[in-house]
């Protein structure tokens, strides 16, 4: 029984990351209906930006000396990697797709496909392709109760991705960007018409959504203890399925996508085979997008001719 | 009136039996010419330009864009090797040992592997042609990846470390010049004679557009799930031409950045082009190993090749129009052009 | 339109370019004997194949380091037959397609005499399938899985091999260790992982102890808590773990996290500085098997860790020394063949006996595997030290 318990709680730990990449996915779908492929890779500079501004600020003396790292300091590189993040994203969105916004659905597709690869080798090139160790920005503590281990840092992940969620949702709903970029998500034309400045909210939505995948970036190195310049491929796809089973374009739908796409991978992991934890969640796609492709909770969508 | 009855199929046959022959001495020449490592180049970009033209029948002709036909490739790969190993000792005891031997195991082979992608094509497309553009590619590249982890699991196929027969040396190294070019002769007849009939008309009007091609009576369904079998069986064929030329085949030769290679193939070439499709498959392949020394910047550079020929020439480097018709060779008519 | 055409014709050239490495007349015949065969050329070049980048650099950089150390001894004693040696090292980035294509490169377009590689058994195989076909001697430092040399009669390895290396650890836990449970998380995608997970497994199994539980990850995998969760719950006493050095940091980690206290154990491919980086302090009190420790005392050894350490500023490991040792018996063969000519090598290597290595005395058996004993390494301290040595 501890077993379960244990394995569940890894899986929602696991899929809070996938719901916090999830929501940009999501949120960029939502307006422009293109798959921002490239945003697994900004996931993975976040975390590699985490890193970064965790050795600028010294995290190897505090390691040394035995201290840990202060808390507010983990805060200033979370800040830190949310930015270089954001921009990282509005770049993204300025060069390669807003050029191709209004050519035929393919076109941009692979434009961000393209977009994808070239972070994933550039950063190859950059940061070696070895794995490192993730710096304890958070210092681990574990925590056991009946066979049951919960670390602080999983508390932390449930803890800033609920944050961030209910940060996001009062967002969308109370502010005028949120409302624009609700009124972009349907119909883009329309809003154009009505004075929104799409551009601008485009790219409030690329740093939104970019901000949210850098803070799932650090939260998963510290979890999973080791990145590499590839780990944003696989993690990026799951939680463009998480996205996908949740309903596209829906930001509740997002976050439980991808808890459910965590639970099952941790539970076919721990109880049918490690080996096929990945393709589960290809199959749930298949499933989803056969079944029912508006997701969870999405609305069918007509389409005219 | 004499001129019609004269046999059309002894002029084919003559046709093909000249490009037998004419192959068969370029085989020769090259082997005498050049170092192992050029004829490699070769038989890549002869298995590349199978690879493009068949991705290009369902990519570019029919405007329906998969990106996990690396999953076929393996499953060519896979079958013919396999089925190759399992057919030698009946084939050796028919026919004893030696080319002919080697010949009809090696290309039974094929046939078999090309016609098991198939059929995995008709499996995944079936149900996934229902989808339209972004979400296509998403499930097509899903498929792709779990049949890639399907042979990564099959114990008797050697799981991970991959399948290579039952000769510790190896798969036999049947794929040659000859009939590797054979191989892209055939695809590429088949193709072209697809793509210019009128069911080639009919799949371009789907990809201009579906709801009105349905409208006008095509059968969409059926069509787009044809030419994706089609394609997938291309994709299988090169797997087994590939197999054999590496005297293994490991899950690992079939992951997502096979696709993209593939998918920069047909791009860099011209969405649609069956003459663009053969210049991107060779494009690939001496890219690939003049860049050898250089392969983490050759991802980079494909990478960047693609985002700026979306931006600045969508239609690559002849649209979907025919080299004929660059050259003025003769006079072919194009497909309805692709807008931008 | 005029750009597509200009552009066909850059891309037909283009394409073409390759036909310059065409042969020249006076060549050998491409798929006949090897280009080095004649052996006239004023100085004997040796091919290195190695993982320089990719997941497993440290096996490859480490190892052609020490492959180099060799190369430059040899040649500041005037060479070996008289002539420089050059090493010629290609990067197969841990990819077997692009091993086997590296070790055709170094036989036709390098021109090699002889081959030194790989580390990985994976990528061994590949390569030596070709240098097989093509009648070039080669010698692996460290591939341990038994296949590598099974390929063919022109490949050599100077480390033991797995059935050898599992039934030491095996050994070690049962008798040593006092375990009777034990589990196995290995590496699928590995061949070397399974092979030695399967050596131990019957080594340990015959002694009378039992195999708790075995699950299985993927080399590049970094989410191993389903599987530690499940061993936590099978009783196993100790954990074994063949595979590289990242994930079985990373592993060690997890294991720690989950509350999982007991012991784990591998083989030489944990050894790498990155081992310690990754895994930390939840290493400490394993165990694994490997060719050589630092604080072993043959004197040999000690003068090649010094000289490692002054060249390159930092220590060897088990793996750079088997890469030294692999190109000083090359020489070695060289020399008692007398000549470079392929076949005359394979037959010295063939007839090593007794060489003195860093890593220990080398006999080449006739499976051409070398017939060496191992060491137990414990880490302790953040640090790797001797604890048993274990003759064949």
């Amino acid at each position: 029984m501890s077993e379960l318990v244990q394995q569940i709680i890894n899986g929602l730990s696991l899929g809070s990351i996938y719901a916090l990449i999830a929501l940009g996915y999501t949120m960029v779908y939502g307006i422009l209906k293109l798959i921002n492929f490239a945003h697994g890779e900004v996931f993975m500079i976040g975390s590699y930006a985490g890193y970064y501004a965790a050795t600028v600020f010294g995290i190897e003396r505090y390691q040394a000396s035995g201290a840990t790292f202060p808390l507010y300091m983990a805060v200033v590189v979370l800040v830190v990697a949310m930015a270089a993040a954001a921009l990282l994203g509005v770049s993204i969105e300025f060069l390669a797709y807003r050029p191709v916004r209004s050519a035929p659905r393919l076109t941009p597709l692979i434009t961000a496909i393209g977009v994808s690869l070239f972070l994933q080798n550039a950063a190859m090139l950059v940061f070696s392709p070895n794995p490192r160790a993730y710096p304890a920005i958070i210092h681990e503590v574990r925590f056991e109760a009946g066979g049951v281990i919960i670390t602080n840092i999983k508390l932390t992940i449930f803890i800033v991705a609920l944050l961030l969620m209910f940060g996001l949702h009062v967002l969308v709903q109370k502010t005028w960007t949120g409302r624009a970029m609700r009124a972009l998500s349907v119909n883009l034309d329309a809003a154009k018409l009505m004075g929104i400045d799409t551009n601008r909210t485009i790219q409030a939505t690329f740093a939104i959504g970019s901000a949210l995948a850098a803070a799932g970036g650090i939260l998963f190195g510290l979890d999973q203890i080791t990145i590499n310049p590839l780990m944003g491929v696989l993690t990026g796809l799951k939680a463009f399925v998480a996205a996908v089973l949740g309903g596209i374009g829906n930001i509740p739908g997002a976050v439980l996508g991808g808890l459910l796409i965590g639970l099952a991978e941790q539970l076919t992991a721990g109880y049918l085979s490690p080996d096929y934890r990945d393709a589960i969640t290809f199959l749930i796609l298949i499933f989803v997008l056969i079944l029912k492709p508006e997701g969870l909770l999405g609305v069918v969508r007509q389409e005219k001719v | 009136m004499t001129e019609a009855r004269r046999p059309q199929w002894l002029k084919r046959a003559l046709i093909a039996a000249g490009i037998v022959v004419v192959l068969y001495g370029l085989e020769l020449v090259v082997q005498a010419v050049t170092i192992e490592y050029v004829q490699r180049i070769m038989l890549l970009a002869g298995i590349n330009v199978i690879l493009a033209v068949g991705l290009n029948l369902i990519n570019g002709t029919t405007g329906q864009f998969s990106i996990g036909h690396a999953g076929f490739m393996a499953v060519g790969a896979y079958g013919s090797a396999f089925l190759g190993v399992q057919l030698a000792p009946i084939v050796a005891g028919a026919l004893g040992s030696g080319p002919l031997a080697d010949g009809v195991t090696f290309n039974v082979g094929l046939v078999l592997g090309g016609l098991l992608a198939g059929g995995a094509g008709l499996l995944v497309g079936i149900p996934s042609l229902r989808l339209r553009g972004d979400y296509l590619a998403v499930v097509t590249l899903g498929f792709g990846e779990i049949i890639r982890i399907l042979f990564n699991n099959a114990k008797f196929l050697g799981g991970a470390t991959g399948y290579s027969g039952d000769n510790p040396a190896g798969l036999p190294p049947y794929t040659t010049f000859f009939w590797v070019f054979l191989w892209v002769m055939v695809v590429i007849a088949v193709i072209k004679n697809l793509t210019f009939s009128q069911t080639g008309r009919s799949l371009s009007a789907i990809r201009e557009d579906e709801i009105a091609a349905e409208a006008m009576g095509t059968p969409t369904v059926r069509l787009k799930v044809t030419a994706f079998a089609f394609s997938a069986a291309a994709a299988g064929v090169a797997g087994g031409l590939f197999a054999h030329m590496q005297s293994g085949v490991r899950p690992e030769d079939f992951r997502f950045e096979r696709s993209i290679d593939m998918i920069v193939m047909i791009i860099v070439g011209g969405l649609g082009s069956i003459s663009g499709a053969v210049l991107g498959g060779i494009f690939v392949a001496v890219s690939l190993e003049l860049m050898r020394d250089f392969q983490e910047y050759r991802l980079v550079l494909y990478a960047l090749l693609l985002i700026v020929i979306m931006i600045v020439r969508p239609q690559g480097l002849l649209g979907n129009r025919e080299i004929g018709e660059f050259l003025r060779f003769g006079k072919k008519k194009s497909g309805p052009e692709l807008s931008g | 339109m005029r750009l597509g055409r200009r552009l066909f014709s850059a891309l037909l050239a283009l394409s073409l370019t390759p036909l310059a490495a065409c042969k020249k007349p006076g060549d050998d015949g491409s798929g006949a004997g090897p280009a080095g065969s004649t052996g006239g050329g004023t100085e004997i070049r040796i091919g290195h194949f190695a993982s320089m980048t990719g997941g497993t650099a440290h096996f490859g950089q480490d190892t052609d380091k020490a492959a180099h150390l060799a190369v430059d001894e040899a040649n500041a004693t005037g060479g070996v037959l008289g002539k420089k040696v050059k090493l010629i090292t290609l990067d197969d980035r841990g990819d077997s397609a692009e091993a086997a294509n590296a070790v055709t490169r170094l036989i036709d377009v390098e021109k090699v005499n002889a081959i030194l590689g790989e580390v990985a058994s994976s990528l061994s195989l590949a390569g030596g399938r070709v240098v097989q076909r093509r009648g070039i001697p080669m010698v692996s430092p460290s591939s341990t899985n038994p296949k590598v040399t099974e390929v063919g009669d022109f490949i050599f390895r100077v480390c033991f091999i797995d059935p050898f290396q599992g039934k030491v650890m095996a050994n070690f836990a049962r008798k040593n260790l006092k375990f009777d449970k034990v589990a196995i998380l290995k590496d699928v995608k590995n061949d070397y992982s399974i092979g030695l997970a399967d050596a131990f497994k019957q080594a340990f199994t015959s002694q009378g102890g039992t195999i708790a539980l075995e699950q299985s990850y993927s080399q590049g995998d970094t989410d191993f808590s389903a599987q530690i969760t499940a061993i936590k719950g099978s009783g196993a006493q100790a954990i074994f773990v063949p595979g590289y050095y990242a994930e079985v940091g990373a592993i060690a980690r997890t294991a720690q996290r989950l509350g999982v206290k007991v012991p784990l154990m591998g083989g030489d491919g944990w050894d790498a500085p990155d081992l310690y980086k990754i895994g930390g302090d939840a290493l400490e009190g394993s165990y694994f098997s490997n060719h050589f420790a630092l604080d072993m005392v043959t004197p040999k050894a000690q003068k090649f860790i010094a000289d490692f350490k002054a060249k390159y500023g930092q220590e060897p490991t088990g793996l750079g020394a088997l890469g030294y040792d692999a190109a000083a018996v090359l020489f070695d063969a060289m020399k008692r063949a007398g000549s470079v000519e392929p076949k005359a090598v394979r037959d010295a290597l063939a007839a090593t006996k007794d060489y003195e290595g860093v890593t220990g005395k080398i006999t080449i058996d006739p499976q051409r595997n070398a017939q060496k004993s191992a060491v137990v390494l414990k880490i302790t301290g953040g640090k790797s030290k001797f604890e048993s040595v274990v003759e064949p």
